[in-house]
């Protein structure tokens, strides 16, 4: 870019963003704030202005890591010359780091995406912390893609933030969504202009504002071909910033100066960016390779190219990029080529999947691109098999052993399998033969299939937490019948700490090793099953998880509860005086059968469908991310495909209860009562409070769900509401009817997507409650639009996750709303639900209630809640294992001493 | 939203002439040499803890010496008289246990300053008196840990400052004052706190009063005590939108000056400035006379800089009458037109453009 336009332009640092930045997420993962801080130094030596904080990470609590980060930064004066811009999609997380701001910050960022009731509301809470603020050119109906939406929507924005909130024009950035061209897709190849046009307009518009933009969004198409990529951003800044753009997330040191782009390159760059011709994406892609420096993965290329190599690579081709069309042909050409059809598989297609393998490994190629290889080398196989069975029987010959054979199951009681499924897929096309005993297997069905089969190891899977258990007994049981092969442990709800902890002591013939994901697999995999390697990686993982183990009991005693007691005196105090619960439209349980699907599509939250596949970003966002934007899109594009068919067919069948009944909570527990006048008791809900010591309880509770009830001492008429659905009714026939055995990439999909209605049905139910069964919620909307907020009033906790740890919980709701019966959804042993896709949970309708997590509990709650529920101590400890803050076995040793 | 009558009468003074802050008033209870048994009153006859050094509970049991020490100083010139609540919010009460006792004090000590302004009001109608609620910085800061070994640990935070200020600025307005004057301001973030509870405050009672805000420069660095330049912090203050901005405690005049000259330039709002009157000498006391304070500051107002001037630590009503003598011939400044810019701020200011 030109040096005038260089000087007036901002330079957000980007560094310091766990979304963004894969080093500073693992520090700010592993508690290492001091090499995080140095990030941020040097973000700041470098010639950050400004440095963007983006703590939004799943697994982390990004408030506190939000909080945590700024105070640290707040101690480092060097860092904190420049002002940050608390960088969130979650609106606690930005107040968080507002509230540790002594400077005035950047807000990134707000929009109307939930509507405008919202964004003002938070607006003005901005403007009182004293920041500027960031706005996506965002609606109720999505993102803008057009020069039109956007400046709409910037100007819709800026007349509410100007008129109603008082918000100065010039604390106020647009960032009109810089999407990706060139991606071969017509309809984006005039985004590039879209937003240069849409900044003109606003800034003549509205010359005070400014604009903003992440700019490596621009370029995706051309990953791995950095200098077409930096000319692109330099060519693209150019008419940006001419055009008003004067900040931007951009690592500046390496931009081209727009004048030193060879000519040919910058003429090609500006065709595409300023959509001036046609086939401007295609001179781009075909002279792009000329430009390539070294290193980097080659340009994709759209046309057919490719089909004019040899067979080796055009089935490398084929299998890289996932493409079943050529796959017969070219597997059928190698074969004649080859003395056996065996030969193939371990020749041509084992090469190219050792590129899948070795590119994957890199994190060149991302899990669904993988499971799609997988579906071609499936199919190449399949091809051949009749050409196998034929030599088999011509020569009587065995074929070659796999590299090794390997039992998976999910344990009993649970039934999600979708990671398991992934894992596999990802072990079987590294040849890897896999035995999948599916779900709810029990120990005795692992044991004598591992046994029968000479397995060389065996693969745990669970998702609740009951399941952690099981795993505990599978490994005891193992050790206990001799077996001597390692144990492999994955699933959502373990870990690293409770593999090393609980399962691996219990297996000592050999080794328990946790998995983290399936991108990990082929490695602990083949690790384990080299001669030369196996015994150094198993010696190395025992001494890991010695250490692991001992750094949880030092962590153990320091983690202080208080008693029950205490915890109860200082409850989350609800002023019950002079409130008056909304009575619910009926008592009692009413099914939904057959609920339409199409309703539930616009409610699926998608964020947690590309966690499935081990992608990791937020929805939408991280379509257009940096790395793993265009492998999302297309899973994106496949999925929205396949749910178009499974709500027109009508694949799966969607059935719920929900009911209500007259409540008031007695202690921690909840009576429900049959009808008014509330005589008769029906049932007890019981819950689980919060003990954790903190170093300043200044109005932070300990909260149990039953705060969020009216005590019955207080006379006043609570209820309370309790739901259960499904999608996945059908989900096995409808997998046996439209999929092919090969076809992993599809059922996988086709699980992931039932989950997610499930979820949507659930969100769906909520909304449908607090507006029409319930009602607690449709006066406000009709008072004031702009108390739009206020219809998330009120949670539905699940029973088995953080509210209410205990999953036997769902036993009182089947029974009392006949969940079986009216919608099809059981019980395992462990509760789980089967269907798999399915959610149940409680409705509180309190406006403060609020979701948080109970966190480990003492001895004397165990003992208290035993006696609620009327179980043994040894039982509840057994049932509530995850939350223990103490190990019962230690515990009851103790007590014999 | 509400504003009262003296919202226009007091923009109408600062337009027209520089504006008298009253002195110290901690210096000026020290001279009376109350007692414990003072201090108590019948009322804490028999409370828990020493509650002597507790100046501001001095306004339930010794008001008549708080409303004769706000007369002085009316008497002396003073335009502005600040509220004996510099310590009256629970976060400091707690010292006393008298946590509970904030809300009242508040209350009472604005209306003792109401009764004194407008016994003085009514004396020279064309010159209205007002009341500055003040707001101190408490004993704590949520920008600074109290731990060298842990930086990143607070002994408080925004939400529980926020709560302390809403119940003292409550207490203020209720009790009558024309100003909420954010005063003393060592972190910036606990003034953050301040100014938001006190919108909260306006909204919640549906009157706005002015706001006055005073950051405090600690020490030569030019920077307050939790690392802020003067224009920094003029730029995280900036949206409460305040009557004025400006400098007390800590320094003398002398050592004020340039960071009173930096805010003149750069705040599109009035200007105050009350030092201390001098340094500490060795006993600890404050010894600028009256007449070498007044020649110092005389040159501020002689050079535009000033709106609003009084003393902090040290100075009387003398103090005050000299100042008020030398300054009362210059016009005020009138505050500049500043470019409309985005203008951030970390430790250091950063403007945008």
């Amino acid at each position: 870019m030109t040096q005038s336009a260089a000087t007036s332009f901002i330079n957000v640092g980007e560094r310091t963003n766990v979304t963004g930045s894969a080093k500073f997420r693992k520090l700010i993962e592993a508690d290492d704030y001091n090499a995080a801080l140095d990030v941020a130094r040097q973000q700041v030596e470098n010639g950050a202005q400004i440095i963007d904080v983006n703590m939004d990470e799943g697994l982390l609590d990004s408030e506190q890591a939000m909080r945590t980060f700024l105070n640290l930064i707040a101690a480092e004066p060097d860092i904190a010359r420049v002002p940050i811009m608390i960088d969130s999609s979650k609106w606690t997380v930005i107040e968080e780091g507002l509230k540790c701001s002594q400077g005035k910050a950047i807000v990134n960022s707000i929009s109307m995406k939930e509507g405008e009731g919202p964004f003002l509301e938070q607006a003005r809470k901005i403007r009182r912390y004293g920041a500027a603020v960031v706005v996506m050119a965002f609606n109720e109906d999505g993102q803008a893609e057009t020069a039109d939406q956007k400046f709409e929507i910037c100007h819709r924005a800026y007349k509410l933030l100007t008129e109603k909130v008082g918000f100065p024009p010039e604390d106020i950035i647009f960032d009109p969504n810089i999407f990706a061209v060139a991606t071969g897709i017509e309809e984006h190849n005039n985004y590039g202009v879209a937003f240069i046009e849409a900044t003109r307009r606003i800034k003549e518009e509205m010359p005070l504002t400014h604009i903003s933009g992440g700019v490596s969004n621009l370029s995706f198409s051309f990953r791995g071909n950095e200098p077409v990529r930096e000319a692109m951003h330099s060519v693209f800044l150019y008419h940006a910033i001419q055009a008003g753009m004067d900040m931007g997330i951009v690592n500046a040191g390496q931009l081209t100066v727009y004048d030193d782009i060879p000519k040919d390159l910058r003429e090609l760059v500006e065709d595409v960016i300023l959509n001036r011709r046609d086939d401007a994406t295609e001179r781009l892609l075909d002279a792009a390779p000329r430009f390539k420096g070294e290193g980097g993965a080659k340009a994709k290329a759209k046309d057919l190219s490719w089909r004019e190599n040899d067979v080796q690579e055009r089935l490398t081709y084929s299998l890289v990029h996932g493409i079943t069309d050529f796959i017969e042909e070219d597997t059928e050409e190698a074969r004649q080529q080859a003395e056996r059809p065996l030969h193939v598989i371990e020749g041509p297609l084992m090469t190219g999947m050792n590129v899948v393998g070795d590119l994957f490994g890199a994190g060149k190629m991302f899990l669904p691109q993988v499971v799609k290889s997988a579906r071609v080398m499936k199919q190449a196989v399949a091809y051949l098999q009749p050409y196998l069975e034929q030599e088999k029987k011509e020569l009587g010959i065995e074929n070659q052993p796999a590299a090794g054979k390997i039992l998976m199951a999910t344990v009993k009681g649970d039934v999600h399998d979708i990671g398991k499924n992934i894992v596999g897929v990802v072990l079987q096309c590294n040849n890897y033969e896999v035995i999948d005993l599916g779900v709810m297997v029990p120990a005795a069905k692992i044991l004598e299939t591992a046994k029968k089969e000479k397995v060389d190891m065996i693969g745990l899977s669970g998702l609740i937490t009951p399941s952690l258990d099981e795993m505990c007994f599978v490994a005891a049981e193992m050790d206990r019948e001799g077996f001597d092969v390692p144990l492999l442990i994955g699933g959502a709800t373990t870990s690293r700490v409770h593999t090393a902890v609980k399962i691996a002591p219990n297996y000592s013939n050999n080794q328990a090793i946790y998995v983290l994901d399936a991108s990990r697999a082929v490695g602990v995999v083949s690790n384990l099953l080299s001669e030369r390697e196996s015994e150094n990686y198993r010696a190395s993982i025992k001494a890991e998880y010695e250490k692991v183990r001992e750094a949880h009991l030092a962590g153990d005693a320091k983690k202080k509860r208080i008693t029950l007691q205490a915890a109860r005196d200082n409850k989350f105090d609800i002023e019950w005086d002079g409130y008056q619960p909304a009575k619910p439209e009926f008592f009692g349980p009413r099914a939904f059968e057959n609920y339409d699907l199409a309703e539930l599509v616009p409610y699926i939250d998608w964020t947690p469908f590309f966690q499935t596949w081990e992608l990791r970003g937020r929805y939408p966002a991280i379509l257009d991310d940096n790395t793993v934007g265009p492998e999302a899109r297309k899973l994106f594009d496949d999925a929205k495909e396949l749910l178009d068919k499974i709500v027109k067919g009508k694949w799966l069948t969607a059935n719920a209860v929900i009911g209500f009944w007259p409540a008031n909570s007695v202690g921690d527990d909840i009576e429900l009562y049959s009808g008014e006048p509330r005589h008769s008791k029906l049932a007890m809900l019981h819950t689980l409070r919060q003990q954790i010591a903190r170093d300043h309880n200044r109005g932070r509770a300990h909260t149990a769900l039953a705060d969020f009830i009216a005590p019955k001492e207080t006379g006043v008429a609570d209820y309370i509401g309790g739901f259960a659905v499904t999608t996945g009714i059908g989900d096995e026939a409808a997998l046996e009817k439209h999929f092919q055995k090969t076809d992993d990439y599809g059922r996988i999909m086709f699980k992931a997507l039932a989950d997610r209605l499930a979820e949507a049905f659930a969100e769906r139910m909520h909304e449908r409650v607090r507006k029409e069964f319930w009602g607690y919620a449709k006066d406000e909307k009709l008072d004031n639009e702009g108390l739009i907020g206020e219809k998330y009033k009120g949670i539905r906790p699940a029973p088995g996750y953080p509210a209410q740890p205990d999953h036997t919980e769902k036993a009182t709701l089947w029974k009392l709303m006949d969940v079986k019966n009216k919608t099809g959804i059981e019980l395992t042993d462990s509760y789980a639900m089967w269907p798999g896709a399915a959610v149940s949970g409680v409705y509180y309708s309190h406006p403060e209630s609020h979701y948080f997590g109970v966190g480990k509990i003492e001895r004397d709650q165990v003992e208290d809640y035993a006696a609620r529920k009327g179980w043994s101590v040894e039982e509840t400890e057994r049932w509530l294992a995850p939350v223990l803050n103490y190990d019962p076995r230690n515990l009851s040793g103790a007590k014999v001493a | 939203m509400r504003r009262k009558p003296s919202w226009d009468q007091l923009h109408a003074a600062a337009k027209e002439r520089i504006l008298i802050i009253d002195g110290a008033m901690g210096t000026m209870i020290q001279k009376r040499k109350p007692t414990e048994a003072d201090y108590r009153g019948e009322r804490f006859a028999d409370w828990k803890s020493d509650v002597q050094g507790n100046n501001d509970l001095l306004c339930l049991t010794q008001p008549k010496m708080i409303q004769e020490i706000h007369e002085e100083y009316l008497e002396a010139g003073a335009d502005l008289i600040e509220t004996n609540t510099f310590n009256a919010q629970r976060i400091s009460m707690a010292d006393y246990h008298m946590e509970e006792l904030a809300y009242e004090i508040n209350v009472e000590a604005a209306k003792l300053a109401r009764a004194a302004a407008d016994k003085y009001t009514a004396k020279t109608p064309d010159k209205p008196r007002f009341v500055c609620g003040a707001v101190g910085p408490t004993n704590r800061t949520a920008s600074i840990s109290p731990d060298v070994n842990n930086p990143g640990f607070r002994n408080t935070d925004f939400d529980e400052l926020r709560a302390a200020y809403s119940e003292q600025v409550r207490g203020l307005v209720t009790g009558g004052a024309d100003i909420i004057m954010i005063e003393t301001i060592f972190d910036t973030l606990n003034a953050k706190a301040a100014g938001f509870a006190t919108l909260e405050v306006f909204e919640e009672m549906d009157l706005e009063l002015p706001i006055m805000i005073s950051g405090t420069i600690t020490d030569r660095s030019g920077r307050t005590l939790s690392g802020q330049t003067a224009e920094a912090f003029w730029y995280s203050m900036r949206h409460l939108k305040p009557f004025s901005i400006g400098l007390n405690c800590a320094l003398g005049a002398e050592l004020m000056r340039p960071h009173v000259a930096d805010l003149s330039h750069i705040a599109d709002v009035y200007v105050s400035a009350y030092p201390n009157a001098g340094l500490p000498n060795e006993m600890g006391e404050y010894d600028e006379t009256p007449h070498d304070m007044s020649c110092q500051i005389e040159p501020w107002a002689e050079d535009g800089l000033l709106n609003i001037v009084g003393g902090c630590c040290g100075s009387t009503p003398d103090h005050i009458k000299h100042i008020r003598e030398h300054v009362e011939k210059f016009k005020p400044r009138v505050p500049p037109k500043i470019a409309p810019k985005m203008r951030l701020s970390g430790l250091e200011p950063f403007v945008a453009g």
